[in-house]
């Protein structure tokens, strides 16, 4: 009876009482899920374009914000930095079209799933190798993102944002819309849908494949550039950011694998359940539900509805 | 000339259906196993403590992992943390029943984490590929949480840590801090042989035959009359059997001592590397891919100093690890590549060759 009322009413009870500490956890969830997001729409671009599932996408964020934060300590000023970090990820896409992708064409799609692992763990042992295993401060000043923070006044108490927190939303917000407008009115985004839905009617029609898929890894690493900068400006830049990275599937099977607004559906529940879930039902069991939250989640989702929220169709069922 | 049947008759079905039908694999089974047997009395405790030990461990967590990928064809990424259930349901019973003989209780732990295993392949009669992975990656850091967060399981202890206690068998400890390399060692190889017979019966038997058929196809294997139900769950509790009892051996045989972290997401991807490397769907490719991941860090701590320093760059320890991150990520792609079925497929080649060989007509 203890036990229920500690998992039915009082975290209600908290909740009501203090709105305050309740928007807080609702906009830390909100920002953590914003960036769930950001790490999901990788995947679904590249899953989307070329029916692979890049694992590696997680750690393309880390690499990207280390190969930033690297040029800078070598001395070239931030806006250097970050073009020759938007080189890097070019150059990533590139390699990774010409070795990884085009000999294993027409592959299982689980040996091209395993292939992002074995990419993976390169980018690891690479990234620590040139820019070293030990986390790294993010250039939030040089790269003229905002810091410090504001306390409003809401229902008795304060909440705090952070400044930087609202401009990786506002960031966020951008890149998905400049995406959305890039798939649906540019010439290379429309081949890019087309190969989405079939390769072998965009192949018949003219579209080169490989250069979609470079384009593609291309706009990933972006993203995961971004994604990078942001969540580096928010804690570091260290390779602990993969496991957490890792959070974006469990999003993904929310919103489904080719669903861009399914990503930031999914990422936003992911991020606010996880938050309010480890702050009001956490301590019932101990607490750091925060690990693995997000997986049950994903798991109880798999069982009832396997295609995801917005996922175009369903998924092979045995 | 020496590797050629010829003169060998299979004169029943039972000779027709051998694992080794050459007379010389035979004999060359039975060497290598006199050579590992001997290495236990006559290597050093460097050779045994740091590479046969955790190489015969890890090959038998590979073991468990390829039932499940390999011949039943469903991914999972949560190994690691089904190390940690046959190490923490070992660890538990050892102290609770301190009469019972660990090499019991180390056999026993693996029906624990096989009804983990079976749990969690749930959703796996629904769901496969990609999505099966990442419900397996739900039961990687959910378990691991539980081995930090619920203190019974570590017995309440202060530092959260699980640790062997002094065990014997026969007379000579085994387990503990006092226990040799030797006595270890022998342990080791003799259930992983034992366990790897009984894998090498289950998967040429009924229930193997079944789990490639699912793997195969499985809407054909369902018209065949095999029952997806309990071929799916009974790779998933057989697999977790073998890793379960894998981890067991792993922290009262090897280490001693383990916490939390040691089942951690990294444990179940280098064994998932290893099943790649070493070859999807073959036993030998098991221990191959143990050998070659396991053996790699040794090997480069060896022999990149010793081409390095004439030239006086020192390699530091910490370039070795990433250059061993780098080199498996290379390999998994040169394999997947090259050769998707791995060191057993090569190997098998070169069997082939050297039985024509010297005249290839």
């Amino acid at each position: 009876m203890d036990l229920l009322s500690q998992i039915f009413v009082e975290p209600f009870a908290l909740m009501v009482e203090m709105p305050d500490l309740l928007v807080q956890t609702l906009w830390e969830g909100f920002v953590s899920g914003v960036l769930y997001a950001l790490i999901a729409l990788g995947f679904v671009l590249i899953f989307k374009a070329s029916g692979v599932f890049n694992f590696a996408q997680g750690i393309m964020v880390v690499f990207a914000a280390l190969t930033l934060v690297g040029f800078y300590a070598m001395g070239v000023p931030a806006i250097g930095a970050l073009v020759l970090a938007v080189a890097v990820m070019f150059a990533l896409a590139w390699t990774v079209e010409r070795v990884v992708l085009r000999p294993l064409v027409n592959q299982p799609d689980i040996i091209l799933f395993m292939a992002t692992f074995g990419l993976t763990y390169f980018l690891i042992g690479f990234g620590e190798l040139v820019f070293g295993g030990e986390p790294k401060q993010m250039i939030t000043d040089e790269l003229m993102l905002p810091t410090g923070a504001s306390d409003f006044e809401f229902g008795g108490g304060y909440v705090r944002i952070q400044h930087l927190d609202i401009a990786a939303a506002v960031i966020a917000s951008i890149m998905i819309a400049t995406l959305g407008v890039f798939f649906s009115k540019t010439r290379i985004g429309r081949a890019l849908r087309a190969v989405a839905d079939s390769h072998k009617a965009a192949l018949s029609v003219g579209i080169s494949l490989n250069q979609i898929w470079v384009i593609v890894w291309f706009a990933a690493g972006i993203v995961a550039l971004v994604t990078g900068i942001m969540w580096g400006a928010r804690s570091d830049v260290s390779f602990a950011l993969q496991i957490i990275a890792l959070k974006a599937l469990p999003v993904l099977i929310l919103g489904g694998f080719t669903s861009i607004p399914g990503a930031i559906v999914g990422g936003l529940i992911i991020g606010i359940g996880e938050k309010l879930g480890e702050f009001y039902w956490g301590p019932i069991i101990g607490g750091g539900i925060e690990s693995w939250f997000a997986y049950v989640i994903a798991l109880i989702f798999l069982l009832f509805r396997p295609q995801g929220l917005f996922g175009e169709k369903i998924i092979e069922r045995v | 000339m020496i590797y050629r049947e010829s003169g060998q008759y299979k004169t029943s079905y039972e000779a027709d259906r051998a694992v080794f039908p050459l007379r010389q694999d035979r004999i060359g089974i039975a060497v290598i196993i006199a050579a590992a047997y001997a290495a236990g009395v006559f290597g050093s405790d460097f050779l045994l403590q740091a590479v046969l030990i955790p190489f015969l461990i890890f090959s038998l967590a590979a073991i468990g992992l390829n039932i499940l990928v390999g011949y039943a064809g469903l991914l999972s990424l949560g190994t690691g943390a089904f190390m940690g259930v046959g190490a923490y349901a070992c660890y538990k019973l050892m102290t609770a029943f301190p009469e019972v003989n660990v090499v019991v209780w180390i056999l026993m732990s693996g029906f624990f984490s096989a009804a983990v295993g079976v749990f969690f392949g749930l959703p796996s009669l629904r769901i496969k590929g990609f999505y099966l992975a990442v419900a397996t990656l739900a039961a990687q850091f959910f378990l691991q949480w539980s081995f930090n967060r619920i203190p019974w399981l570590y017995n309440y202890n202060i530092s959260g840590a699980i640790e062997a206690p002094l065990t014997t068998l026969f007379g000579v400890p085994i387990t503990g801090a006092t226990a040799t390399a030797e006595a270890r060692y022998l342990v080791v190889l003799t259930l992983v042989i034992g366990l790897t017979w009984l894998a090498s019966n289950l998967v040429h038997g009924r229930i193997g035959r079944q789990w490639m058929a699912i793997r195969d196809m499985d809407i054909a294997a369902e018209l065949i009359g095999i029952r997806p139900l309990h071929a799916k769950l009974m790779a998933f509790a057989c697999s977790s059997y073998f890793v379960g009892v894998a981890g067991a051996m792993m922290v009262f045989l090897w280490y001693g001592g383990a916490e939390y972290n040691v089942f951690n997401i990294d444990q179940s991807f280098f064994i998932l590397f290893m099943i790649i490397i070493g070859g999807l769907g073959s036993l030998i490719g098991s221990f191959m891919g143990a050998a070659l991941i396991f053996m790699l860090p040794i090997g480069l701590g060896i022999v990149l100093p010793a081409i390095t320093e004439p030239f006086g760059i020192t390699v530091g320890a910490a370039t070795i690890e990433h250059l061993r991150f780098m080199i498996v990520g290379a390999l998994i792609i040169f394999f997947l590549i090259v050769e998707p079925h791995g060191l057993a497929r090569l190997w098998q080649i070169g069997k082939q060759k050297l039985r024509v060989w010297p005249f290839p007509y």
